[in-house]
């Protein structure tokens, strides 16, 4: 099913949230809207779920004008930041919850919900109260809660955010399986640009409630429509003028075309790549990401004049993004 | 050291003020026997206002829960113009002495020189010295409870529990049975057992409503009273522990129950 978001527009009293908007997300597909917070992502999220009503715009779910449709009948799923347990529930009850309340019959319940805990590995687990559950299983509850009813759309608000590190890592490329598997539509809200990255198809870059770019993670890496995206989905220092991802950056010892002398003032060993902090006789400041092995190579100190020459620079706002990043809905 | 004259201090404090009294309250009902204790809860009069007193209280307090769950509601998850005012309104009876607040209901509800005397005359309603009266004024002065032990739970639990339902089909009946009143059970329970205590055991406000007409508009409190007037102290005694065990019970009954689920948790 796929969704698509024409003109949204919200404001919180004076604050607008959400301007005039456009977003298609094509059947199928995993579409994560990043950008930092406050920027709008959950609200355009709120509103394709029902929960929040749109000042003007329109909501089409299968090509259907769902905008004044209330969230029950829009045939979604939807997973809250922190899950939004029914807390006087069991884990069973909280899964079984949307099928009770459209009248399943019992049978179906219990095969549907029974399937559905082992899905998401919390079988074992029915009983238990939503107290007595890790925050990663509390997570997959929500999950299996807003999937029971067979929902045409799965809407994730920052569905890992308060997961520590390892958790976070492995739950996403579960999430990736169980959508692929589920072949639901999906759209979660991030603000961290390398899950978005990880775990979507294409990525909408949302700031002061505009969209900044949409695309693949791969286009809109390469060919970052302005600045802002450039900066946002990865490491990129200014160079002469021109954005430079820091792994696009070579140092020498020799002196080269085009490269310019600096002094080596920091160096970062992060597992297999390697940070060098460089202070140029320009006077600015800039670094670059090495393998580690060309590091090794290298084998560079603290205080060693080296020269940096840029091997490609970020191409922003380049004609060709446009057609890589377009979308069209494909139901 | 410190810590221990303060638990002696503290002892001694609510002993003497709470402890001290009610048990003697307990051992002078019960000294002359429970034939006596029966008996005298057993006259006429004495019925009458104990039957009075748990009608008046059933009304009442049926009347806060729905009114205090509504009011809280609206206060906990709507802002409208006014809200401070209402907030402001709903404190007022526990700043209020309940004679001022019998005082008031007279002032509007008096046939003779009430504000809504002339209409209620006309309809053919009597307010004071009768039972809508007495319900007024217990109504009034237990307004409180409910609202205040439901909105806190209410604005704790957020929308998010409530909005979850929503998306998985809930219609707005099924989110308030299934999601609200579920989660604000405790909060709930424990505003009804403080507005029916309050009720059982309210004495001003229907004093000067009521009129006290034995055996017509005289509730337990005020059957006390007047046993205690007219120097039936085996009377007063009774009446005052029959008061206590009720509100007793209805504590007991509440912590059991809870302490009951808290086990299954």
């Amino acid at each position: 099913m796929s969704i698509e978001v024409r003109s949204l527009s919200k404001r919180f009293g004076k604050v607008s949230a959400v301007h005039d908007l456009d977003l298609d997300v094509p059947a199928g597909s995993l579409t994560a809207l990043l950008g930092p917070s406050g920027g709008g992502k959950s609200t355009v999220l709120r509103c394709i779920a029902g929960l929040e009503i749109p000042d003007a715009g329109s909501i089409f779910i299968d090509g259907v004008d769902v905008t004044r449709v209330p969230a029950r009948d829009r045939g979604i799923g939807f997973c809250f930041q922190h899950y939004a347990p029914f807390r006087h529930m069991t884990v069973w009850d909280n899964v079984a919850f949307g099928l009770k309340v459209r009248h399943r019959p019992k049978p179906e319940i219990t095969h549907r919900v029974t399937e559905l805990l082992e899905l998401v590995r919390l079988d074992g687990f029915a009983e238990r109260y939503p107290s007595q559950l890790s925050g990663g299983q509390r997570q997959r509850m929500a999950l299996a809660r807003a999937l029971a009813v067979a929902p045409r759309v799965l809407l994730l608000d920052e569905p890992f955010g308060a997961l520590d590190a390892q958790v976070r890592k492995e739950l996403r490329s579960w999430l990736r399986d169980l959508v692929e598997e589920m072949k639901v539509t999906t759209v979660l809200v991030t603000h961290d640009q390398e899950e978005a990255m990880e775990v979507a198809d294409q990525i909408a870059i949302i700031r002061d409630g505009n969209l900044e770019q949409v695309g693949t993670p791969a286009a809109c890496y390469d060919h970052p429509a302005n600045e802002f995206v450039a900066t946002f989905l990865g490491p990129a220092t200014l160079h002469d003028g021109d954005w430079v991802r820091p792994h696009d950056l070579v140092i020498s010892k020799s002196p080269a075309d085009g490269a310019h002398p600096g002094v080596i003032e920091r160096i970062t060993q992060l597992g297999f790549e390697v940070r060098v902090e460089i202070h140029l006789d320009d006077g600015s400041d800039t670094y670059v990401q090495l393998a580690r092995r060309n590091f090794d190579e290298l084998a560079p100190g603290v205080g060693d004049h080296v020269f940096v020459a840029v091997a490609a620079t970020i191409p922003i706002g380049g004609s060709e993004n446009h057609a890589e990043s377009d979308t069209r809905p494909s139901a | 050291m410190i810590k221990w004259l303060i638990r002696i201090i503290a002892t001694i404090y609510v002993g003497m003020l709470v402890g001290v009294p009610v048990g003697s309250i307990v051992y002078r009902a019960l000294k002359p026997g429970f034939h006596e204790f029966f008996n005298q809860l057993g006259t006429p009069s004495a019925v009458h206002a104990l039957v009075l007193t748990l009608e008046v209280a059933a009304v009442a307090v049926t009347l806060n829960t729905v009114f205090g769950l509504g009011v809280a509601i609206l206060l906990a998850r709507h802002r409208f113009r006014g809200a401070s005012l209402v907030e402001a309104l709903i404190d007022l009876p526990l700043s209020l002495s309940p004679v001022v607040i019998g005082l008031a209901l007279v002032l509007c509800y008096s046939t003779t020189q009430g504000l809504f005397g002339p209409l209620l005359v006309h309809l053919g309603i009597t307010v004071l010295f009768s039972f809508p009266g007495i319900v007024m004024a217990c109504a009034f002065v237990s307004l409180p409870y409910v609202v205040r032990e439901v909105q806190p739970v209410l604005i704790e639990l957020g929308t998010d529990q409530e909005q979850a339902a929503e998306t998985l089909g809930a219609g707005p009946f099924t989110v308030f049975w299934k999601i609200t009143m579920p989660s604000v059970r405790w909060g709930l329970a424990y505003g009804v057992l403080l507005t029916t205590a309050r009720v059982l055991g309210e004495f001003g406000a229907v004093a000067v409503v009521s009129g006290n007409i034995e055996d017509r508009t005289q509730t337990m409190t005020l059957w006390v009273d007047s046993a205690l007037t007219n120097f039936n102290y085996n009377g007063a005694y009774a009446g005052a522990l029959l008061l206590a065990l009720i509100s007793t019970l209805v504590l007991a009954a509440l912590s059991l129950s809870r302490a009951k689920e808290g086990r299954l948790r």
